[in-house]
């Protein structure tokens, strides 16, 4: 099923490519951005995880900040995922970095500690149907404050929100880019404009990255 | 979450934080530069539990700290002091000369050095969760990265056009695990990340390695022995970000100082070269 959308993927630092070739293998285009330029003619934007120090850091630089914004307030389908997530929300607990407050919840950055402490969890995600989800946690952040616009989409064991969306925009602690199981990116290109989400869809593997 | 960025050594708090103020995706913690272990000579060991915990305790990135080839109670200690990452390396004085760390015993994941793809794929067997090239470190000089960078790529292509039957023999000649092997030929990639490191020095040596294939960049004496390191560390994570843009590369590597001297690899003794150790 061919759709030309074109989703772009902000790739300053962090696992870029991982989250492009899921988007290609759910037959989209995806744009690497690394200056404001590279938003243009976009449907939508994934920021990846990495480390939120530097994104935040570069996206100053380059003064991708205001278009990033910009292209949120249009209506447009962002998704932020670990260190992404910290750049979309509202406040974080820590001093740096300095969030872009796109979304209203609050967030905490290595809230289970270092990388040591990076675990694997089953969840349920609303919106997905009944098969459950295999989400990968990094040194990741968790949501400490959701606001009123804010639905919870997934929730970890002991009730923390670690899935989060609001109108076109979502956040996400773990990693989905990392897993062969694609229903998170296809949910993300239907917010895009793409074709309306089946929770029935037969799962099918990512190919590995060549 | 290091991809797309560059890995920096420090030696204590105040380079840690002008490390993470430059972009750094995370900080190595060492008591000595590469270039100053070769220059001092003697027993290069792990850093002390003191300055590891300063490093920590200052910077809210990630951050690595080496052992010694094949000192598996450094390790252990690293591992109970919650460094995010263990890198056996060979800037250090082997503890052994025959055998590398069992890392599958571990929780911390480790990163081990290579100059080919042999040598990465028994690393990968031993359990490292990322491979780097050796270059040669303290040097300055990026001749020898970008060989292994290139040994790795080669012998990656080579590998995924020959037909299953020709596998063992391939494993072989590599020296490396059959199983590994395959799975490499199939996928025509390593099944880790794998960045570059040893004689970065300036923002074109990072965009050189990140453009042969290496998906992150260590940088260790090329940044505190340069003449400006502040600007050099934030010239070097925009080199990495923007790697094929050369107008960006010119762009940033204008008003850096000096970099570091460096040396002549042909005019170090061979019995000093640093990446033939561990093999």
């Amino acid at each position: 099923m061919f759709v030309q959308l074109n989703i772009g993927v902000l790739a300053v630092q962090g696992d870029f490519a991982e989250h492009s070739h899921v988007l290609r293998s759910v037959g989209v285009t995806a744009t690497e951005v690394r200056l404001p330029k590279h938003l243009d003619g976009l449907d939508g934007l994934i920021i990846p995880g990495g480390e939120s120090t530097t994104l935040s850091r570069l996206m100053s630089l380059y003064d991708l900040r205001d278009p990033v914004a910009e292209l949120a307030a249009r209506g447009q389908a962002v998704w932020g995922t670990c260190a992404g997530m910290i750049m979309l929300a509202n406040e974080i607990t820590e001093e740096d970095p300095v969030p872009m407050g796109l979304m209203d919840v609050g967030v905490q950055r290595n809230a289970f500690g270092r990388q040591v402490d990076s675990f694997e969890q089953n969840l349920l995600i609303q919106g997905l149907g009944d098969r459950e989800y295999h989400a990968i946690f990094i040194r990741a952040p968790v949501i400490t404050r959701v606001g009123d616009a804010v639905d919870v989409l997934a929730s970890l064991p002991d009730g923390r929100p670690v899935a989060v969306q609001q109108g076109k925009m979502m956040a996400t602690s773990f990693h989905p880019e990392l897993t062969a199981d694609a229903r998170i990116h296809r949910y993300f290109v239907s917010l895009a404009g793409g074709p309306p989400f089946d929770p029935e869809a037969p799962l099918i593997d990512t190919p590995r990255v060549r | 979450m290091l991809k797309g960025g560059a890995v920096m050594d420090v030696t204590n708090a105040e380079q840690a934080r002008i490390a993470e103020d430059a972009g750094a995706v995370s900080v190595m913690a060492l008591e000595r530069v590469p270039a100053d272990i070769r220059r001092d000579g003697g027993v290069a060991r792990m850093s002390s539990p003191e300055k590891i915990r300063e490093i920590i305790e200052t910077v809210s990135i990630p951050v690595m700290a080496k052992v010694r080839i094949g000192h598996f109670v450094e390790a252990q200690m690293l591992q109970e002091m919650g460094v995010d990452f263990v890198d056996e390396s060979e800037v250090l004085t082997p503890a052994d000369e025959e055998n590398h760390i069992d890392k599958h015993a571990f929780e911390v994941p480790f990163v081990c050095g290579c100059r080919n793809l042999g040598e990465a794929l028994r690393r990968i067997g031993e359990g490292a969760a990322l491979i780097r090239t050796k270059g040669e470190a303290g040097s300055g000089n990026i001749v020898e990265a970008v060989r292994h960078l290139r040994h790795i790529g080669n012998a990656l292509r080579r590998l995924t056009i020959l037909t299953d039957d020709e596998l063992m023999s391939a494993a072989k000649e590599l020296r490396a695990p059959y199983e590994l092997v395959r799975i490499v030929a199939r996928e025509g990639r390593l099944p880790v990340p794998n960045f570059a490191a040893g004689g970065v020095a300036t923002p074109a040596d990072a965009a050189l390695c990140m453009q042969l294939g290496a998906e992150s960049v260590f940088v260790g004496s090329g940044i505190f022995k340069s003449t400006d390191p502040a600007q050099r560390a934030k010239a070097i994570v925009k080199a990495v970000t923007h790697y094929r843009d050369p107008a960006m590369l010119v762009e940033v590597s204008m008003g850096l100082g000096e970099p570091m001297r460096g040396l002549d690899i042909a005019s170090i003794p061979e019995a000093e070269l640093l990446q033939t150790r561990g093999n």
